[in-house]
């Protein structure tokens, strides 16, 4: 189309950006709520990675071992390395029975118990009485919770006929004069046409980022779309230095092995057939944090006892788990063996190494959902019109460290608060169906670059630089600098590195200009989200100079509580970073002082 | 090997035609799946168009036709295929662009069935129970990931798209009508009662064939005529 034309516009009570579970269990209740409310999503919204989560959601049900939100509460917190904000956990982990009841009678079909009540089982860095014995708090849905969770939303959406704009790309948040937050502008995949999507209250549920990394457990479709929009709209990103790499990914490969199969009882082992475990964390061995567990495969390597030929993985084994339990709890992953490795587990253990998986980092919000930001005085201010939920968001509930379980429960619990927020402000703002004026400016000309034809003849195309080219050097850098390990060299180089990146993609042309289905054109407008991202995980890893939680810093290896017990803000314009305090105040238990985590 | 892809662009092409790829053997390993293959693929024809997210086969985006039977290219090892591979979209609904199909009306007919848990309202302290037993009587039917492999090789959803539910939604019908939980079983049975819908099916098994994750559409619809047959 002329990107001179003036855009169609259409106006919503409210706009939900994602269609994963945060953004289906937000859009749900605003629905029901009986705003006009449309969820626009990239895919269908059952191709959202929500559907690849395995393991389970934590809830304090209380139905296997005895339980407390305020032990989940604690364990959170430990898990977070004390960097979760305190007030934010604690409503999280007071919702969490509620919240997976209310799944169960969506139709989530979760395992049961003998009893008849929803199965729980152990994961990681969850204990009873504040560090204690191990608790099962996980409620699972064999190993297929996300699946189960999200194919439940969806269907609960249809009962209620929510809108969904599905295979629309959402290309960039629209300002009004007066600063706030307007609406988004929209991409029709299927035919490449633009549409201004107008509402005075947009929520982004965009989800991950783990496409920065070569080595992930993430969805292709997992590009950080919301982060992109929020820098360009001049709003911070928080905490982008806190990445989890997920102790069992498929060595080489990268699809994910749930932390179930050691919830289950499974055992990792070194070259040596050790448990390791057993040294790094003694109380609860393969039980520990990601962070830890993570760490300690990456030394067993390092150290040379990895297994294989290049000795550059260690084994994950479940031979001693009765059959029926394999085939009841673990049949999604004793799949994912036979599929990607031709390894039965049942008979044989599976290769694995840390793998991407999870950013704790993103958009900086309350927890009513609501975007902030710092205003000249430093003080976090609402920004108007903006609201954030789910992995894409930093509430924060995970901190420096997320636990398993938990991020089920984040999008849940805040995809319906944020719904509660926004449905609270329509009722006593009836809102603005008026056409504002929005600032198109910036997105124009972004549109305009990707109009730019390459002078280089077609012959010697094989020379010229693609963004597939671009993407594959970027996941390589970030692999490279920002690993499981960091240290001031590796990072500096990255940064620079990155800068070589950003120069490529500015210079870059595409080859196919045509409106249906241009999947280029889509990765292009995705890759510039990706640097960004890249960008704000390195310079916000740079300069915290200690080790918490996921960010593991070679030559800052303590935790330094003086210095660095506050979260980061990245700021796109210049790299600029500024910090806030952790809030250590949560409303009804006393606060949790930082201690030194051991497991 | 060799790749023969259907191509259609609807800016361009009046109709579907074939365009042969060739990759290198030393570009695939042993353990490459054809999505590994198709995104080389890519790089060598950016325009080439196909869905994929995942990568490991629980998303269901990438149902493809592959030398006649349709299938998720991130779970196809190439080592399964021959080193001519022919790669169409899914038969039965429009085609968008190349590989990629219209689903529209796979996810009406899905709609269709009421696919949503109808329970006795519950409040929020508690939960509806379920016996190990009656819960095990929903695997095999809610694992489905849409990818509408089962219903676009079904030669009766082909001849009335619009009337036939088709494997997918009838497995997705299956699973509330035998969940313990639901309190709508009998007008469900009632509404799947009828010769354009339940009756249709003719148990040709490619549904069954075809599913990529296992499942047995065509058991599911058997079971369904049987409690029909009995309750209604």
């Amino acid at each position: 189309m002329n990107l001179s034309d003036n855009f169609p516009i259409e106006f919503y009570d409210a706009l939900v950006i994602g269609a994963g579970g945060a953004g289906m269990r937000c859009a749900l209740k605003l629905t029901e709520q009986g705003h006009k409310v449309a969820m626009v999503s990239k895919v269908f919204p059952t191709r959202s990675h929500t559907v690849a989560a395995q393991g389970g959601i934590n809830a304090a049900l209380g139905n296997v071992t005895p339980d407390q939100w305020q032990w989940h509460m604690y364990d959170t917190i430990k898990g977070s390395d004390y960097l979760g904000d305190q007030d934010a956990i604690e409503f999280m982990c007071q919702e969490a029975a509620e919240i997976v009841r209310e799944l169960e009678h969506f139709g989530v079909p979760f395992s049961r118990l003998e009893s008849g009540k929803i199965y729980q089982r152990a994961f990681g860095g969850q204990s009873q009485n504040y560090g204690e014995e191990q608790a099962h708090r996980t409620c699972a849905a064999a190993d297929r919770t996300g699946h189960a969770i999200l194919h439940s939303l969806y269907q609960q959406n249809i009962r209620l006929g929510t809108i969904i704009y599905d295979e629309y790309y959402a290309l960039d948040l629209l300002k009004t004069i007066n600063g706030e937050i307007g609406g988004v502008l929209v991409m029709n995949i299927h035919d490449g046409a633009y549409k201004i999507l107008q509402s005075s209250h947009t929520l982004l549920a965009t989800g991950g980022a783990g496409q920065v990394f070569r080595n992930n457990t993430n969805a292709s479709i997992n590009t950080g779309d919301g982060l992109g929009m929020v820098l360009r709209a001049g709003l911070p990103l928080q905490d982008m230095e806190f990445w989890q790499f997920h102790p069992t990914g498929v060595a080489g490969k990268g699809m994910l092995i749930s932390e179930a199969v050691r919830g289950e009882g499974g055992k990792l082992r070194n070259a040596l057939g050790e448990a390791f475990m057993e040294k790094y964390a003694p109380h609860v061995k393969d039980l520990a944090s990601r962070d830890v567990v993570s760490r300690a495969i990456a030394i067993e390597v390092k150290e040379g006892r990895g297994c294989g030929a290049n000795k550059d993985y260690v084994l994950l084994d479940i031979s001693h788990i009765p059959e029926e339990v394999i085939t009841e709890r673990l049949p999604g992953i004793r799949d994912i063996s036979q599929t990607f490795l031709g390894i039965d587990p049942i008979k044989e253990p599976i290769p694995v190494f840390p793998t991407c998986h999870y950013m704790m980092g993103g958009i900086p919000t309350n927890i009513q959902g609501q975007v902030v930001s710092p205003d000249d005085l430093g003080e976090q201010k609402v920004v108007k019109g903006l609201y954030a939920i789910g992995e894409c968001a930093c509430v924060s509930v995970h901190g420096a460290n997320r636990l398993g379980g938990n991020s089920l429960l984040d999008i849940i619990v805040f995809g319906r608060k944020a719904a509660l927020t926004i449905s609270e402000a329509l009722h006593s703002h009836k809102p603005n169906r008026s056409n504002t004026d929005l600032n198109l400016q910036s997105i124009r000309q972004r549109l305009q670059r990707w109009q730019k034809r390459s002078e280089t003849s077609a012959e010697t195309s094989a020379q010229i630089d693609s963004v597939i080219q671009i993407k594959k050097s970027l996941q390589q850098i970030m692999d490279r600098g920002c690993g499981v390990f960091r240290d001031h060299q590796t990072m500096q180089q990255a940064f620079n590195d990155l800068q070589g990146i950003q120069l490529r993609l500015d210079n870059v042309c595409l080859t196919d200009f045509n409106d249906v289905f241009n999947l280029e054109r889509l990765a292009g407008l995705e890759l510039e989200n990706l640097v960004a991202i890249a960008f704000a995980t390195v310079t916000s890893a740079l300069a915290r100079t200690e080790s918490r939680g996921a960010h593991s810093r070679v030559d800052f290896a303590e935790r330094d509580d003086q210095a660095w017990l506050k979260h980061t803000l990245y700021f796109q314009e210049a790299h600029r970073l500024a910090y806030k305090a952790v809030n250590l105040h949560p409303k009804h238990h006393a606060a949790f002082e930082p201690k030194p985590r051991v497991y | 090997m060799q790749f023969i892809i259907s191509r259609y662009n609807p800016q361009i092409d009046k109709i579907p035609y074939d365009q042969t790829f060739e990759l290198d053997n030393t570009q695939i390993s042993t353990d490459s799946m054809l999505l590994d293959a198709l995104h080389l693929l890519r790089e060598q024809d950016p325009s080439l168009a196909y869905r994929s997210s995942c990568q490991e086969g629980v998303c269901g985006s990438d149902g493809m036709n592959v030398n006649g039977r349709n299938r998720l290219s991130c779970i196809t090892p190439l080592s399964d295929l021959p080193q001519k591979i022919v790669i169409k979209p899914m038969p039965g609904l429009p085609i968008i662009k190349d590989l990629i199909i219209d689903m529209e009306l796979f996810y009406q007919q899905y709609q269709g069935v009421d696919p949503f848990l109808q329970s006795e309202p519950l409040d929020l302290q508690h939960e509806h129970l379920q016996s190990p037993e009656d819960r095990a009587k929903l695997d095999g039917s809610y694992e489905c990931i849409l990818c509408g492999c089962c219903t676009t090789s079904c030669p009766s959803f082909w001849w009335n798209p619009d009337q036939f539910a088709g494997p997918a939604a009838l497995l997705a019908a299956h699973r509330f009508v035998i969940d313990s939980r639901d309190i709508q079983h009998v007008d469900r049975l009632k509404n799947l009662d009828s010769p354009t819908q339940i009756f249709r099916c003719r148990h040709i098994q490619n549904c069954t064939d075809a599913c990529p994750k296992g499942l047995n559409p065509s058991r599911a619809i058997q079971e369904l005529k049987s409690i029909m047959v009995k309750e209604i």
